[in-house]
């Protein structure tokens, strides 16, 4: 193992309904994705307020993925909807501050999807390591 | 701050073999507000539990965080858990060590670390968790049911076998909807009138039902176990109570070319009319776009003969409000207009006609008395083309049709063309169809039968063009298997036309909250688990509302939704779920961004006092949120521009402790 091997800080939000529990039939089929992805459950990816995200990102996160339910299928009947929207315009803000998209990532993983949750989280730390460390938007004073 | 406990599950060798348990609890020691850290083999076990109970009791704790599987699995327990050492269920937080750490990573340094990290996260949270007490609320014990065909019938008998009372709102003079116009059913073909029209009578004698017929619910508010709901019984110009249904006044209308409606306009009515002979309730309706009486002043003809007198041409409409517990939807479905259709010709030639109305000729009740005579020239017909999916899974022509399929239309088709063979063995008749489905039991049976006992000729391929010529109607069609272009001379044609929700259903589900598709069907909670409730709590489907549907189908949501009804209207309190928005009323302005996202229509708006810092007071307009009706999914947190509004269990600043913890 490297000494100086960059490991990357992921922060998923994930619904309690669908992609929580995706993450857990993921566990429970032990698919294997990085320890960096850590996660935290939301009752609906509606909730994740764009505070958290920017937030993340100024304690010094190195990228963000929110999961919720398929289009259609929320538990709360419209709810990742309003997260598509929200977030679309989100990420091009954040974009244009400089933290390059491949940061930010809003997936579908649906209770049956834990390859998919093991797939999708691998793919994202995968490409968040290759962008490096993110400085943008970290906030020093919050590392004293 | 809280006094926080640490507990730390093996899980046997689940957690314990990828994540250095010790480590973690000794780890989250140090961590603010926690005053007890420990590891145990099994947290879950009863010893685990007592455990927990012990702890709360020697250290005071306040907040209790358990590292273990995942709280989709565990967190009920430990709640329990801790509600029986006396705290409050919800000052437990669950840090999910097994499914999302100890399972996934292999190695044991990452594991222990992220084990840590996922710990300090629950530990942030729990210490600004608050104590939540779900709300109650009282239960109205009746049952409301919107629509009074087989499908609210049905409910409507079930609920009332379980001793709720239930009031049936149907928009027609009569229940028995689709049904009732129906001749044959399949798969068994027993006459729908037979075995409907006991169950309606049942309706009638049922001390538990009433019924509001000709009437709409124009106003719902309120939420699962109160709704109150406000109900328009249209004026039909006689007195209910008192007319016997002798139909004297019906035989003595001197305006008798309205079109019969129950017949689909292939016949007519007087203006004051019973629907037909077996409606319930047995009441004669005065139709007031027709009656000159009501027009002009001049007639009266119906109360001369009345015999009870209860010809009111005074009546007015009259609303009544009632409250309920629960609301059945039941508004069922319509065929599609055959407007659009110019290729088949409905709207040139009268001997184009569609499946309800082929229903209606040969049913004994009907125009014709059970007679199958072309509408035309009241001929036999010799040749009939049966066309089937016309309108539905037509994905090019969405503007006129349906992408879905009407299920029910390869059935009675397979019907309609055995009954003729069998009435009728001198007619030639051929069915055009995509594919036949014939998924039920003994469905694929009986249209087997159809094809090869009564040599109904079955063949593969759309119909292009009806052109009426002379008394004939050629029909240009094509054989898709055989590869060629087929022209018949037909007699009579039968449209299988798609169906649709009624019109009124879309108004509804605005009134109840209630979601719909694009097609305008009412969405379950949950497609395969949940396939009788709304997604609004205290709202039910049942029937043909939610998805094309077959009667027997159709009388088995309707059980299912009876039995839901019945469960909900059993309790005495509903007890909801805590986690739900509130609004700071300090911090809202009223305007509106929270209501406009809410799914539930959970958010009112009130007229506030508030003192100002000058004692003076002022009035303004705040959100408030009915905690019964919400369902904390948070979408209004995230809309409410001056943050307002936070969801009690995943609060901003909860949710934003648990980053701060996880990115340190």
């Amino acid at each position: 193992m490297q000494v100086n091997e960059y490991k990357p800080l992921i922060v998923a939000f994930c619904c309690n309904w669908c992609s929580y529990a995706g993450a857990d039939l993921a566990g429970n089929n032990r698919l294997a994705y990085p320890a960096d992805v850590k996660i935290i459950r939301v009752p609906c990816s509606c909730r994740v307020n764009p505070m958290f995200i920017l937030r993340a990102f100024q304690r010094g996160a190195d990228g963000v993925i929110i999961c919720g339910c398929h289009p259609g299928d929320c538990h709360y009947t419209s709810g990742n909807y309003f997260t598509r929207r929200r977030m679309a315009a989100l990420f091009s803000m954040l974009d244009f501050l400089g933290i390059e998209k491949e940061r930010t990532r809003v997936e579908w993983v649906s209770a049956a999807e834990g390859a998919k949750f093991a797939a999708t989280m691998n793919d994202f730390v995968q490409t968040v390591t290759a962008l490096g460390q993110n400085k943008r938007l970290e906030d020093l004073r919050c590392k004293k | 701050m809280q006094r926080v406990g640490v507990f730390v599950c093996w899980c046997g060798s689940n957690i314990a073999g990828t994540v250095d348990v010790e480590a973690v609890s000794e780890a989250l020691k140090s961590e603010p507000g926690v005053v007890f850290s420990t590891n145990y083999q099994y947290m879950c076990s009863q010893a685990g539990q007592d455990m927990i109970k012990q702890a709360v009791k020697e250290h005071n704790l306040t907040g209790i965080v358990v590292c273990s599987c995942s709280p989709r699995m565990h967190e009920a327990t430990f709640r329990k858990t801790a509600a029986a050492a006396g705290l409050n269920p919800y000052m437990v937080e669950i840090a999910n060590i097994r499914e999302q750490c100890s399972w996934v990573h292999k190695d044991m340094l990452t594991g222990t670390e992220k084990a840590i990290i996922l710990g300090k996260a629950a530990i942030a949270k729990v210490n600004l968790n608050a104590p939540l007490i779900p709300g109650e609320s009282p239960v109205t014990k009746r049952a409301l049911v919107i629509g009074g065909g087989i499908a609210g019938i049905q409910t409507a008998l079930d609920i009332a076998d379980a001793g709720f009372p239930v009031d049936i709102v149907e928009k027609k003079p009569t229940i028995g909807g689709k049904m009732a116009q129906l001749d044959k059913t399949f798969p068994t073909l027993d006459c729908a009138a037979c075995i409907l029209t006991p169950k309606m009578v049942d309706v009638a004698q049922n001390e538990k039902i009433r019924i509001f017929s000709y009437s709409e619910v124009t106003e719902v508010s309120g939420f699962v176990g109160n709704f109150e709901v406000t109900i328009k019984k249209n004026a039909r110009y006689v007195k209910e109570d008192i007319c016997t249904g002798c139909g004297a006044c019906v035989e003595k209308c001197p305006m008798k070319r309205i079109p019969n409606e129950f017949n689909l306009g292939m016949d007519n009515r007087p203006a004051i009319y019973i629907p037909f002979a077996q409606a319930v309730p047995k009441v004669a309706t005065i139709d007031p776009n027709a009656c000159n009486m009501l027009k002009n002043g001049k007639c009266g003809v119906c109360s001369k003969v009345c015999a009870a007198g209860a010809i009111d041409y005074t009546q007015k409409d009259e609303y009544i409000n009632e409250k309920y517990g629960a609301i059945v939807v039941a508004t069922g479905f319509n065929p599609i207009s055959m407007d659009k259709f110019d290729e088949f010709a409905y709207n040139q030639s009268k001997d184009v006609i569609t499946s309800l109305e082929f229903e209606r000729l040969t049913n004994a009740a009907g125009p014709s008395a059970g007679k199958l005579l072309r509408p035309s020239d009241g001929k036999h017909p010799h040749t009939i083309v049966f066309v089937q999916c016309v309108g539905s899974r037509c994905e090019s022509c969405a503007e006129k049709g349906k992408e879905y399929c009407s299920k029910i239309c390869c059935m009675y088709t397979a019907k309609h063309a055995m009954l003729t063979r069998d009435k009728y063995p001198d007619t030639e008749v051929y069915v055009f169809y995509i594919d036949v489905r014939t998924p039920g039991k003994n469905f694929d049976e009986f249209y087997r039968r159809a094809v090869e006992e009564y040599g109904v000729k079955y063949i593969k391929g759309m119909v292009g063009k009806v052109v009426p010529e002379g008394d004939k109607l050629k029909v240009q069609a094509s054989d898709l298997i055989a590869n060629k272009q087929l022209h018949i001379d037909a007699d009579l044609v039968v449209l299988a036309a798609a169906i649709e929700p009624d019109k009124s259903a879309r108004p509804l589900a605005t009134m109840l909250t209630a979601s719909m598709d694009t097609n305008d069907f009412f969405t379950e909670a949950h497609p395969k688990l949940r396939p009788v409730e709304s997604p609004t709590a205290g709202v039910f489907l049942s029937g043909a509302c939610q998805g094309p549907k077959d009667i027997p189908e159709t009388v088995s949501q309707a059980g299912a939704a009876a039995s839901k009804v019945i469960g909900l209207l059993a309790k005495d309190k509903l007890t909801g779920n805590p986690c739900v928005a509130n609004s700071n009323e300090l911090m809202c302005n009223g305007c509106s961004s929270c209501a406009n996202v809410c799914p539930y229509g959970a958010i009112t708006y009130e007229d506030k006092e508030f003192r100002m810092p000058d004692r003076t007071t002022k009035i303004r307009r705040v959100a408030s949120v009915n905690p019964a009706v919400c369902q904390g999914c948070g979408a209004c947190t995230v809309a409410c521009p001056s943050g307002a509004m936070d969801l009690k269990g995943f609060a901003n600043l909860q949710i934003m402790a648990e980053v701060d913890a996880i990115c340190k």
